[in-house]
């Protein structure tokens, strides 16, 4: 293989949502990339999008959705719309998906060990014992005490914060590329959040795995990844390094976003607001998504913009009237 | 102190009853005991009128009984609850209807203490017409009064709650509860439900509603971003006791009680990059069976002999600053 191909493609992404009151445009248009030991944060409020993108390039996507138009490459594979099989010998060995709720990733009535190693023989052709000795070995890694007496315990028998880590250490059991996290930490304490985002860190920086970590919380990613992709209603309207986007932010939206997270300097005074909620994807308005919403907005943002290139090439926004003053 | 509010020595504590088995073991000459939980553990609070009290905790800590206890809804298994100098528990029944409109409950999931099935003047209009807080010939103008003032449009009170966004929910939640003209809100986690933008407009609107109508917060989080916005002084509790109490300031500066300096090194903020998480160990154990003495030793890494053996008092270490570690009796 080839060193210089990313880990990860998405070129113009579309999955829309075919129902029957009328097509729910969920992902329009994302493109982003992620290269062999890069962890991107993708942000954004409930309904932007970000969980399907995920969902579409693990292939998850259930009807009436579908991935309508885009390519998204592996490796340089083209998996978009891949052959379920294919899909299949990918997914849970070179791409792997973290949820928000460790119960939905684990059976109840099955015991850990069981589990694991079910998961471990699916994708190769081990026997028991040496299935069971990298089951013991990956519950090490993600700092479970004494793995193997964890193993025989069932997922009721474990804290949320211990039951995520066995969904982290699943996923991590065929050493893949790729890890996409759906807001893994949300449901958790600071503390355990903070022991979570301690060992996947320091697993991407061992192992050069790729991580996607979607989130709403700007402030884990601000610590946590090296880009940013925010979202806002489908499409990507701000894209570059976490330097760029949080620091000198082009777009409103991820301006207001910022200006809402309470901090040290501000205490005590009103927070930034984003006025309104976001648009319903059944009934979005004409042109910008966040028009209705954005403080800079006027008559040329009724026409759709179009992905601009400020000041850096890494750094894209779409927007008619960017930030750029804060950026000069 | 003479503060608004104040708990002194409060303990809550939950008993699991026999079942019928156990009790039958027990004839039988087993020892099935009786479980008791300690969710709050000799709790002494005060606060002043005006004042905004964040209250912090990991999940189990007892933080939201406490809240539960300060508004009325538990009942303290020990302790005295004081309100305005008036012990609580001996009011006569018009003064304890009295405190118990003066102090209301915003509660975390707007969806599920609010009823569905009635309309939004309803839920807002109820409570003021039975406490004879307005006639209710004019608790059309009422309602809309309580709706703008929380930034609603009265034209939808007509709907039910499923008809309105998570933020518009809370919103409902914050006027039904100030429409009965309460001093004292409790705020349990009313805005962890909800989108960063929402939450920004929320809490702005707790900071406006606060200066317009001179109320009283405790406001319990674990998102120490937000108390560190919104509160004056902050309480820190682990597993039932309280660790640490200081002002906002000085507690985020310099925090004196190991948890709280592990919890704010958790915190992540926006402004720190590449951040390498350096995370405490363990996690909070079960309030069912706690540790001996200071209950954060298993994870402190200061932990001494004295701290298993023996439980430190919250003590005065700084003027009004607050903190229960034996590590200060040493310097």
């Amino acid at each position: 293989m080839t060193t210089n191909v990313p880990t990860l493609q998405v070129e113009e992404l579309q999955t829309y949502f075919y129902t029957k009151a009328g097509v729910a445009k969920a992902v329009d248009g994302v493109n982003f990339t992620v290269d062999k030991g890069q962890i991107m944060g993708l942000v954004g409020e409930s309904g932007s999008g970000k969980s399907v993108t995920g969902f579409s390039i693990i292939g998850l996507v259930d009807p009436p959705g579908k991935v309508a138009g885009g390519r998204i490459l592996f490796k340089g594979e083209d998996i978009t719309n891949a052959e379920e099989e294919r899909m299949r010998s990918l997914r849970g060995s070179r791409i792997a998906m973290i949820f928000q709720d460790p119960m939905m990733t684990l059976n109840p009535v099955l015991r850990i060990d069981t589990q694991m190693i079910e998961a471990v023989q699916a994708h190769e052709k081990v026997d028991r014992q040496t299935a069971f000795e990298r089951s013991r070995d990956a519950l090490g890694q993600v700092g479970i005490p004494s793995p193997e007496e964890r193993l025989k315990a069932y997922p009721h028998q474990f804290s949320g914060g211990m039951r995520q880590r066995v969904a982290i250490a699943i996923s991590l059991l065929h050493k893949p590329d790729l890890i996409i996290a759906d807001e893994p930490t949300t449901a958790l304490d600071v503390t355990i959040q903070g022991q979570i985002l301690y060992e996947v860190q320091k697993l991407c920086r061992e192992r050069g795995m790729s991580l996607i970590w979607i989130t709403h919380d700007l402030a884990v990613v601000a610590g946590l990844a090296d880009k940013i992709c925010v979202m806002y209603a489908g499409k990507v309207v701000e894209a570059g390094t976490i330097g760029q986007v949080i620091d000198l932010p082009l777009h409103p939206y991820t301006h207001g976003l910022i200006g809402s997270v309470p901090s040290h300097n501000k205490r005590g005074q009103p927070l930034e607001q984003i006025p309104g909620m976001a648009p319903s994807l059944l009934s979005m308005p004409e042109g910008c998504a966040f028009h209705p919403r954005c403080p800079r907005a006027d008559t040329q943002c009724l026409v759709e913009p179009g992905p601009t290139v400020p000041a850096d090439p890494d750094h894209r926004v779409r927007c008619c009237h960017p930030h750029l003053e804060g950026a000069a | 102190m003479g503060g608004m509010i104040e708990l002194d020595g409060v303990s809550k504590r939950f008993t699991k009853k026999l079942d019928l088995a156990e009790k039958i073991v027990n004839l039988l000459g087993g020892s099935a005991k009786e479980r008791v939980v300690h969710a709050v553990d000799k709790v002494n609070l005060s606060i002043a009128e005006g004042e905004v009290v964040g209250l912090v905790g990991e999940s189990g800590c007892g933080k939201s009984t406490l809240g539960r206890v300060v508004a009325g809804i538990h009942p303290a298994s020990e302790g005295t609850v004081r309100f305005k100098d008036h012990d609580i528990t001996s009011l006569s029944n018009a003064e304890a209807k009295e405190w118990a409109l003066q102090v209301q409950m915003i509660f975390q999931d707007p969806m599920s203490s609010l009823n569905p099935r009635l309309r939004v003047r309803d839920i807002i209009g109820e409570a003021p017409v039975f406490h004879g807080l307005a006639k209710s010939s004019e608790i059309d103008d009422y309602v809309d009064e309580m709706m703008l003032r929380v930034g609603l449009d009265p034209s939808y009170k007509r709907r039910y709650p499923h008809q309105f966004s998570g933020g518009q929910r809370q919103r409902i939640g914050i006027a039904r509860a100030l429409a009965v003209k309460p001093s004292f809100l409790v705020c349990d986690e009313a805005i962890a439900a909800l989108d960063v933008s929402i939450q920004a407009q929320v809490i702005n609107l707790f900071m406006r509603l606060r200066e317009e109508l001179g109320l009283t917060y405790l406001f319990i989080s674990h998102d120490l971003g937000v108390v560190e916005h919104l509160s004056e002084r902050v309480v820190i509790m682990y597993l039932g006791r309280i660790v640490e109490v200081a002002p906002t300031g000085a507690l985020f500066e310099k925090p004196n009680h190991p948890y709280t300096v592990a919890l704010l090194g958790e915190v992540p903020r926006i402004d720190r990059r590449g951040q390498t998480y350096m995370p405490i160990k363990g996690e909070i154990p079960s309030p069912l069976n706690p540790p001996s003495g200071c209950h954060f030793h298993p994870r402190c890494p200061h932990a001494m002999d004295r701290c298993r053996a023996e439980a430190p008092v919250l003590r005065e270490i700084a003027p009004g600053r607050y903190s229960a570690c034996h590590l200060n009796d040493q310097s």
